[in-house]
């Protein structure tokens, strides 16, 4: 018969005591581990951090609510997460060759990522030549969507566009369709760089309108997304910018939850039905690999957006609880020294986000921190998703890692974590606000600094940059893919001939019409985007409209 | 005049992950230089005007998605404008075959990722001197 309840727990506590003597006896004097959260990490969790009597509370079961075990019932045992390989270089001919590629070794969806040039708002006839599809295709007219789409049924292929605000991409995307006869309301996929308040906080390379056009921008198109493409998502909501630039990873999920609620409320004060657009929200995040923490911020993520979205946004449809969201695994975490270690942080960063209950899942090419990934490095980058899957069988159990007394306690703080720094956010007038006064920009700085005084000083190993330095091994290095020059001329003096034989007319009547649209709130631009890019408009002329009449988000300069 | 090496950290081309352009000029302003730091997205006439008008010793360039192929681009117009002596340094995602191409084309050093900040000040502080030197008897 089993001892009652009270001598079990004395005999508990007194086992402990015993646990924590030898252990003190043992470490000697311990330095305090600390996450990159800023979060204190114990050497042994008990039941007593965290109690299973708060399962159905906190944890319940996959598939229900606040889904801490995953949005789906089935999870990856019953399909797998989207293996999503950024792909992009070259001319649209370039990228369908590859395109066509990376679908025949499996990849299940497509992505674009066009070239610099065009992330900055301009046409390839108005940049520097030397950086033309260096890092992504260039995509400046319908004609370059269609070719490069060449042989992919739009009906069926989920595209992921990244795609910063007006959208032009999508635009020729959507113009492509109508061309051949694809009926919009068939089309899946995602903007995913629509999120411009990611764009002010980490610079990176987007074309930026001013706030308040951006901000609007943004709302008209989630609004013509939801009535002509009802099954696009048009808001993809960046941490993984946030991150990259230094937040902390409590951080990044504060700023990103902080963002989508920023959003959704711009959505409701049009009028608009929670549950019209936040099953269409998804998210995209950094992996780095501090494994345990990445594991609890996504499990913590989930759960308060099932909250939020029940909660304050209003919604009662449970596919605008569900927290969807792609993971990316972390360059920063990359180094140029000795970088076949690299592959062996990509997997455990891809761990992470396999047991963090992600969607899909891009992995880094070992090589990035030496150039843009090489083709070699791609494959093991997709191979390490496929061995993570089918070897090592990361997918039989949903959750595998839930229950653990470590986890559950981190999932709790960082949750509590989080939650402090979305109050501050709140506090600041919301995430508009704490973007414009450069608040989120700060703290992300001070972040950053304070990530690379750990790594000079050593309290953060980086294995090959601060510990075990090796000889430079250079055996890894693989030529650099550059676009053939020739292709890339031709594509540009095409472009040329292209532009001169448009109907000036019509190209003129269309950026006019998007002029008139960007200073009458009742029209939606978006849907003027669309009509300029059918009627030849190119993405450059797009952007310098909008520019013109919306103003253009420029960089302060904070250190 | 003041004794402290001047250097201006930007960024050329289409890029602007400036992470790391701006860890290194707080890493240098804190190790006691006079650092000028502009956003990203510059122009290479705009840089060239800066380095002008602040009269620098050295220009630090951060690349991280292949801006630094216009890096010639900007060497050519210092010597046009006459700022043949200022030390161009890169920062950033450089390919070896790019970094041959970038020594070449005059710039002073390229820096990795995992370079220490003290790493890059004490290149600046070896070299400054001597460009000060030639920068004043030109």
């Amino acid at each position: 018969m089993n001892k009652p309840i009270e001598d079990r727990l004395l005999a508990a506590g007194e086992a402990e005591a015993q646990w924590r003597r030898e252990y003190a006896a043992q470490i000697g004097g311990e330095r305090a581990v600390t996450n990159r959260s800023g979060i204190d990490v114990a050497p042994l969790y008990t039941p007593r951090d965290w109690d299973a009597s708060r399962f159905d509370a906190d944890l319940g079961f996959p598939g229900q609510p606040p889904y801490t075990r995953g949005i789906y019932a089935t999870m990856h045992r019953g399909r797998s997460w989207t293996q999503r390989q950024l792909i992009g270089l070259g001319t649209p001919a370039d990228y369908n060759a590859r395109l066509m590629d990376v679908l025949a070794q499996g990849a299940t969806a497509v992505s674009l990522i066009p070239c610099n040039s065009v992330f900055r708002g301009v046409d390839m006839d108005e940049s520097h030549f030397e950086l033309l599809g260096t890092c992504g295709t260039v995509v400046n007219t319908a004609g370059h969507m269609q070719r490069a789409l060449a042989g992919v049924d739009l009906a069926k292929t989920s595209c992921a566009l990244n795609d910063p605000s007006p959208f032009t991409l999508l635009a020729f995307l959507l113009a492509t369709a109508k061309r051949r006869g694809t009926p919009w309301h068939a089309i899946t996929g995602t903007s995913n760089q629509s999120d411009y308040l990611s764009h002010y906080v980490a610079n990176h390379m987007f074309f930026r309108i001013a706030l308040p056009g951006a901000r609007r921008i943004l709302g008209d198109h989630i609004d013509f997304c939801n009535r002509f493409v009802p099954k696009w998502n048009p808001m993809s909501v960046v941490g993984q910018h946030m991150q990259q630039a230094g937040a902390t990873p409590a951080e990044a999920m504060a700023f990103t939850l902080s963002t989508a609620i920023q959003n959704a409320r711009d959505c409701l004060d049009r009028g608009m039905d929670p549950d019209a657009f936040l099953p269409h929200f998804t998210f995209f995040f950094d992996i780095s690999i501090s494994f345990f923490e990445e594991i609890a911020k996504f499990r913590a993520g989930r759960r308060i957006w099932a909250r939020v979205t029940r909660g304050q946004l209003g919604a009662k449809d449970p596919r605008s609880w569900r927290f969807k969201f792609h993971g990316q695994t972390s360059g920063v975490d990359l180094t140029r020294q000795q970088p076949l270690n690299n592959i062996a942080r990509v997997a455990v960063q891809a761990m992470a986000g396999i047991f963090g209950g992600l969607q899909s899942l891009h992995t880094d090419a070992f090589d990035e921190a030496l150039s843009t990934p090489t083709e070699f490095g791609a494959r093991i980058a997709v191979n390490t998703q496929n061995i993570l899957r089918e070897e090592a069988h990361l997918t039989d159990v949903i959750d595998p890692l839930g229950g653990s007394f470590y986890l559950e306690r981190l999932t709790d703080q960082l949750e509590a974590e989080v939650l402090r720094v979305m109050k501050i956010v709140e506090d600041a007038g919301g995430m508009y606000a704490a973007v414009e006064s450069g608040l989120v920009q700060k703290m992300i700085g001070d972040s950053a600094r304070r990530f690379q005084q750990q790594v000079e000083s050593g309290e953060q190993t980086v294995v090959g940059v601060n510990a075990y330095r090796a000889e430079e091994d250079r055996s890894a290095r693989q030529p650099q893919a550059r676009p053939d020059p020739a292709a890339m001329r031709a594509h540009l003096e095409e472009f040329k001939t292209f532009k001169a034989g448009r109907s000036a007319q019509a190209v003129q009547a269309a950026l006019g019409e998007l002029a008139r649209a960007a200073n009458d709130p009742a029209i939606n631009v978006f849907g003027r985007v669309v009509e300029a890019a059918e009627a030849g408009c190119t993405h450059g002329e797009i952007c310098a409209t909008l520019r013109r009449e919306l103003g253009f988000g420029h960089v302060q300069a904070v250190v | 005049m003041d004794p402290r090496p001047k250097v201006l950290i930007t960024k050329i081309g289409f890029d602007g992950h400036d992470r790391g352009s701006r860890i290194v000029a707080a890493g240098l302003r804190d190790a006691g230089m006079e650092v000028i730091y502009t956003p990203p997205w510059q122009e290479i006439a705009t840089v060239v005007k800066l380095a002008t008008e602040e009269d620098v010793d050295v220009i630090g360039i951060s690349s991280l998605a292949t801006d630094h192929l216009i890096v010639p681009k900007l060497m050519q117009a210092l010597r046009e404008a006459g700022l043949a002596d200022t030390a161009v340094i890169v920062g950033g995602i450089v390919p070896d075959e790019d970094e041959q191409m970038l020594v070449e084309a005059g710039v002073a050093r390229v820096f990795h990722p995992g370079a220490a900040i003290d790493e890059i000040a004490a290149f600046i502080r070896a070299i400054a001197p001597a460009i000060r030197a030639r920068r004043l008897t030109a």
